[in-house]
């Protein structure tokens, strides 16, 4: 019987040989993972359990990225409950300080996330890991806590859609178009419940970046998880990096799709999305006069550091517009540092940008770059919900690497043609 | 179990900001967490609510972050369920790990802020009061019904410990 990669992969981690949408399943987990907001309640709740170690000292990670460098009392405090769990457990895999990275960014550059796993994380954003060919999808704290005692999770098989992108990609289109496109689509609950599954020929050649940046968002359209079938590309990006084996899994030819998406990317223009939803895109053609107050590259959706290159390859030789609050975010350590090996920061520096440490920051409001009542900003971010970037009365429109740099330069939103 | 409460009524796609924004996220005490419930949805929601009052939202409810921080506010908020049209699936399952009951109702549109709810937890039959009209909501699936009779996942898993 045919199988998608999804189903063969929870197949694989409930011993079973096979499963269906709909089953309920308990499946190992390879990877389970918080952050400094998450954490504090999966470790109470762990503690609460009459649990005393962890069931994997090597598969539980944790990553304080969200309020640090910590912002506040009450952030260095949550921080602390995470250092001090992590030290009692010894926990192998523990980002702190100058190793910390933004988590979505930094699990897949240390390799500590591979194709075939199965992995939860206490993060919306945990999807991201689709993009190397495993299972993964977000959770809430008590069902991190529940498999960071057990090594196992409860999991309805979801429905798999599938959508193929095929044609010649235009003029600075990334997967953040694409991504916004599909979810401007099918809306924000589009795929409630269900796997995204990325294919065609542009996905072929889109590189790992790109598709990192597709199954981070797969969350903002519902989904349990997105998912791309590993291939070369993806073998040149873990081979040197993997911490542990790792296994290729692909689609049959006649599995079965809830539904099947075709879309032909020269259609495809950079894309904006409007406030206050992510559904709300459309091509940077239809966008209108908007000035912005302020613009941030960087996030587990477009801190890489292709962004970076993509960024400075707009910035290069330029000023941004007067007044405007540039904040460019290098998502991890080795991010920032070949960057800056790299000359992107003299780029950044001479066209008038604030570099941040790694810090997830201002996507979600925290800090480095919050936003008055009535501001605007362009984020490479993830969401544009109310108040998402600040006060409930500023505005985030989201968009890629080289939009948000174009529109830096601008003083309004705009695209790199603009400026090129 | 059968409840009794006011209607505060919201729309489609309630998210976690709206539910509780990032910016009180720097704590997990249900008490702090309560007083923003709903903020930057309504800023006067938490004075206006009562204890025992129903949430009532269109699709997609709970939709965005994973921050259990979302049910645990508006529990500790006083609200008694929240009833949409659909939750996010990551709300899904917190809702159910923490203890807010949820129900999912097609017919959520006929509801209005102010008017009262009687909800029958065990029949998943819920009235209208001002109107006496009936409505039925989607059944829970057997295994969350076994998670709340186990009275969540962490006592549901407590017999591995």
């Amino acid at each position: 019987m045919s199988m998608t990669i999804t189903e063969k992969i929870l197949a694989a981690h409930a011993d079973l040989d096979r499963v269906e949408p709909g089953d309920l399943i308990n499946a190992r987990v390879d990877i389970a993972l918080a952050n400094d907001i998450t954490a504090p309640i999966s470790i109470d709740r762990f503690e609460k359990s009459g649990a005393t170690k962890v069931f994997d000292k090597n598969a539980v990670i944790l990553v304080p990225d969200h309020f640090v460098p910590n912002k506040d009392i009450n952030s260095a405090m949550q921080a602390k409950v995470l250092r001090e769990f992590a030290k009692a457990q010894d926990l192998t895999y523990f980002y702190d300080a100058g190793e910390m990275g933004v988590e979505h960014a930094l699990l897949p550059e240390q390799g500590l996330v591979l194709p075939g796993d199965l992995i939860i994380g206490a993060d919306s954003h945990t999807c991201t890991y689709g993009g190397l060919g495993a299972f993964a999808t977000g959770m809430g704290s008590t069902d991190l806590a529940a498999a960071m005692v057990t090594g196992e999770v409860w999991l309805k098989v979801p429905e798999t859609m599938k959508f193929v992108f095929t044609g010649k990609l235009n003029p600075y289109v990334e997967g953040k178009d694409l991504i916004l496109y599909t979810i401007g689509d099918i809306g924000v609950d589009g795929a409630l419940y269900r796997s995204m599954e990325f294919t065609g020929s542009v996905i072929d050649n889109l590189g790992m970046a790109g598709r990192l940046t597709m199954a981070n968002m797969a969350i903002e359209a519902g989904a349990k998880n997105g998912i791309f079938i590993p291939d070369e590309a993806t073998e040149e990006y873990v081979s040197g990096r993997a911490k542990r084996e790792y296994k290729f899994y692909t689609s049959d030819e006649d599995a079965e799709y809830t539904l099947v998406k075709e879309y032909d990317v020269s259609n495809i223009e950079p894309q904006i999305a409007f406030p206050h939803l992510p559904e709300n895109s459309r091509g940077i053609s239809d966008v209108g006069e908007i000035a912005i107050d302020q613009v941030v590259i960087g996030s587990c959706t477009n801190g890489r550091i292709e962004d970076m290159r993509s960024a400075a390859s707009i910035l290069k030789g330029k000023k941004i517009a007067k007044g405007l609050r540039l904040i460019i975010i290098p998502a991890t350590p080795w991010i920032y540092r070949t960057a800056m090996d790299e000359g992107l920061f003299k780029i950044f520096l001479d066209a008038g940008a604030i570099i941040s440490p790694p810090t997830c920051g201002p996507c979600l409001g925290g800090h480095m770059g919050i936003l008055a009542k009535g501001e605007k900003a362009v984020a490479t971010t993830n969401r544009n919900f109310v108040g998402r970037m600040g006060h409930p009365e500023s505005e985030v429109y989201l968009a890629s690497p080289v939009v948000a740099a174009a529109s830096a330069v601008l003083g309004k939103i705009g695209g790199p043609d603009q400026v090129m | 179990m059968k409840i009794q409460g006011k209607i505060w009524k919201f729309g489609d796609d309630v998210d976690t900001d709206l539910i509780i924004p990032a910016r009180y996220l720097n704590t997990s005490e249900p008490a702090e967490l309560a007083k923003h419930c709903m903020e930057d949805a309504d800023p006067d929601f938490v004075n206006k609510s009562s204890a025992g009052d129903i949430i009532i939202g269109g699709k997609n409810f709970g939709c965005g972050s994973s921050r259990e921080h979302a049910p645990i506010a508006i529990k500790a908020a006083g609200i008694s369920c929240v009833i949409a049209k659909s939750f996010a699936r990551i709300f899904y399952r917190n809702a159910f790990n923490m203890g807010l009951p949820i129900l999912e109702c097609d017919e959520t549109d006929r509801f209005e802020s102010g008017n009262s709810l009687s909800v029958d937890f065990d029949t998943g039959e819920i009235i209208l009061i001002e109107e006496d009209a009936k409505f039925i909501t989607k059944p829970i699936p057997p295994f969350m019904q076994e998670l709340v009779k186990s009275g969540g996942l962490m006592n549901h898993i407590a017999k591995q410990i």
